[in-house]
């Protein structure tokens, strides 16, 4: 029976035969040399059992991912996620939340993140998106020749982009 | 600082620990990270993985922690220099795999290293010699902030900071100790305490092979989740995971001197004769002896001293950094004569083991 079982990977025999238990559930991982050579097991400074993790909270869910959902940003398919393991790119994780979310419930402690947050690059990325928005309406006010308008937004772009620059040089 | 000039500095490691802390042999805590806006590593075009190198590079160039540290290209480091940074534990074996579009940032005291394009853009890790986790995560919180003062991260307020691998999600935080457990080895404990360990969620894995029979007694365990819990929190349990481990080791040490101690003296006597004598060594056997004359050093039969001789040799008897010091390149089997020779030749300065000194101190 034991000398039966296959690489989960490559479907050779078996013979690395790893057992992790997170939250009280028991996940079973069974490779062959190479393929956990390949994924970092025997890797003496590597941390993750990241892939293996991932294939094994992936089966009890059995989620059969749709092909169809492609990521807007990069392209990425679930399809793609099943055969790598990883994502394609931070926003993957907006497009496939439904097949994410209950994958982490088995995964982690929790399912919100309670940690640090980088407030400085999030304060620069939202007056980044602020401009961003304020320079389409302008677009649209002078194609539309609503000058007034186009006259507002351009003032508001220029106080935004001060504020920032301000807030930026102030400790 | 140059590639070659940072390879014949010793590491972190290999500073000496104090006794208090000796079963750690060395506290690591990394982070992930990644740039918003762009494909993870695995599956970015190489266009863009090499902007990624440049703009992380010059970041890292920035912060006072690499001040006059070392930063290169994956494709600058050759293949023995890879294996070095490898043992000492700054770069990944994932990442001495790479072909390019990948780099590494090593701070000039070798305490901390940022590898790019790795699974993610960013892995930034710090390394404490000894039990040190609440200072690791203090130097490398603080690294972090430095960084993300220039570097737009890719973060969530849901999910935390995202990662190529789901399973690094939240915080993106791995904190690990190197342990040294001879006693729960000897006294077959060591499978026993791995489960343990599992069920509070926590990772172990043997340093020099797999499992609970890691050559050398060295382990390295490590927290298994990351998201839904603050870096605190997280720093707090595994602390207190140690800690139970430390004193499992210390009670496995006393109850082996109570009940075996002629046997565990023999296996520590028998060490030191062979590492003064043996010409062939492997590297698996070599730490194994290693291991057993840390474990006399920490029952008093050898000088307080002694230990960090030991803690380098753990690194420097490793291929890599053999060949390394005899420049040249070897077949396995030239390279055990080569490590029994250089083990022979450090050993012959020890003090033969005082075991009536065991239990004075
Ligand atoms: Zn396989
Ligand atoms: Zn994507």
């Amino acid at each position: 029976m034991a000398s039966s079982l296959k690489c989960e990977i490559c479907g050779k025999p078996a013979t690395v035969h790893l057992t992790q238990i997170v939250n009280n559930k028991v996940y079973k991982v069974d490779l062959c040399e190479a393929c956990a050579k390949a994924k970092g097991v025997t890797d003496p400074s590597g941390f993750s059992l990241a892939d293996l993790l991932v294939k094994a909270a992936l089966q009890p869910e059995a989620a059969a991912p749709t092909a169809g959902t492609r990521c807007p940003d990069c392209g990425f398919t679930a399809l793609d996620f099943k055969k790598h393991g990883r994502f394609g790119c931070p926003s993957c994780y907006e497009t496939f939340k439904e097949m994410v979310n209950p994958m982490l419930e088995n995964m982690h402690k929790g399912v919100a993140h309670v940690g640090k947050v980088p407030h400085s690059a999030l304060s620069r990325q939202s007056v980044h998106d602020r401009i961003a928005k304020l320079e389409t309406e302008l677009a649209e006010a002078i194609k539309t020749e609503r000058y007034e308008d186009a006259a507002r937004f351009r003032d508001e772009i220029a106080q935004v982009k001060k504020d920032a620059s301000a807030a930026a040089t102030t400790p | 600082m140059t590639l070659a000039s940072l390879i014949d500095t010793p590491s972190e490691l290999t500073d000496s620990a104090s006794s208090k802390t000796a079963i750690v042999l060395m506290t690591r805590i990394r982070l992930a990270r990644n740039l918003a806006g762009h494909a993870f590593p695995g599956w970015a075009d190489k266009t863009e993985r090499a902007s990624i190198v440049e703009t992380c590079r010059q970041a890292l160039a920035g912060t006072t922690q690499m001040k006059r540290g070392l930063s290169v290209g994956i494709e600058e480091i050759g293949e023995l220099e890879r294996q070095i940074l490898v043992e000492r534990h700054l770069i990944s074996r994932e990442l001495s795999g790479a072909k390019d579009s990948a780099g590494v940032v090593i701070s000039r005291d070798q305490a901390f290293s940022v590898m790019i394009n790795e699974e993610d853009h960013l892995r930034i890790q710090v390394l404490r010699a000894g039990f040190q986790l609440k200072k690791a995560w203090s130097a490398i919180n603080d690294f972090d902030n430095a960084l993300e003062s220039t570097l737009d991260y890719a973060f969530s307020p849901t999910l935390g900071y995202l990662t190529a691998c789901p399973t690094n999600l939240g915080t993106g935080l791995r904190g690990s100790a190197m342990m040294h457990l001879p006693g729960l080895v000897l006294s077959n404990q060591m499978e026993k305490i791995v489960r343990a360990v599992n069920q509070l969620g926590m990772v172990v894995r043997g340093l020099f092979g797999e499992g609970s029979d890691a050559s050398g007694s060295i382990f390295q365990i490590s927290n298994q989740t990351t998201l839904g819990e603050s870096e605190e929190d997280i720093i707090k349990r595994l602390q207190a995971v140690l800690q139970s481990i430390i004193d499992h080791e210390v009670n496995a040490r006393e109850k082996l001197l109570e009940t075996d101690g002629s046997k565990l003296f023999d296996k520590i006597g028998r060490a030191f004769g062979i590492l003064q004598n043996s010409h062939l060594l492997t590297s698996s056997e070599a730490m194994n002896l290693l291991s057993l004359v840390r474990l006399g050093v920490d029952l008093g039969m050898f000088a307080e001293d002694r230990r960090a001789v030991v803690d380098r040799l753990f690194i420097e008897a490793q291929p890599g950094h053999l060949q390394h010091a005899q420049k040249g390149s070897f077949e396995p089997e030239q390279r055990d004569r080569l490590r029994a020779s250089r083990l022979r030749h450090e050993f012959s300065t020890f003090n033969r083991p005082d075991f009536d000194n065991v239990g004075k101190n």
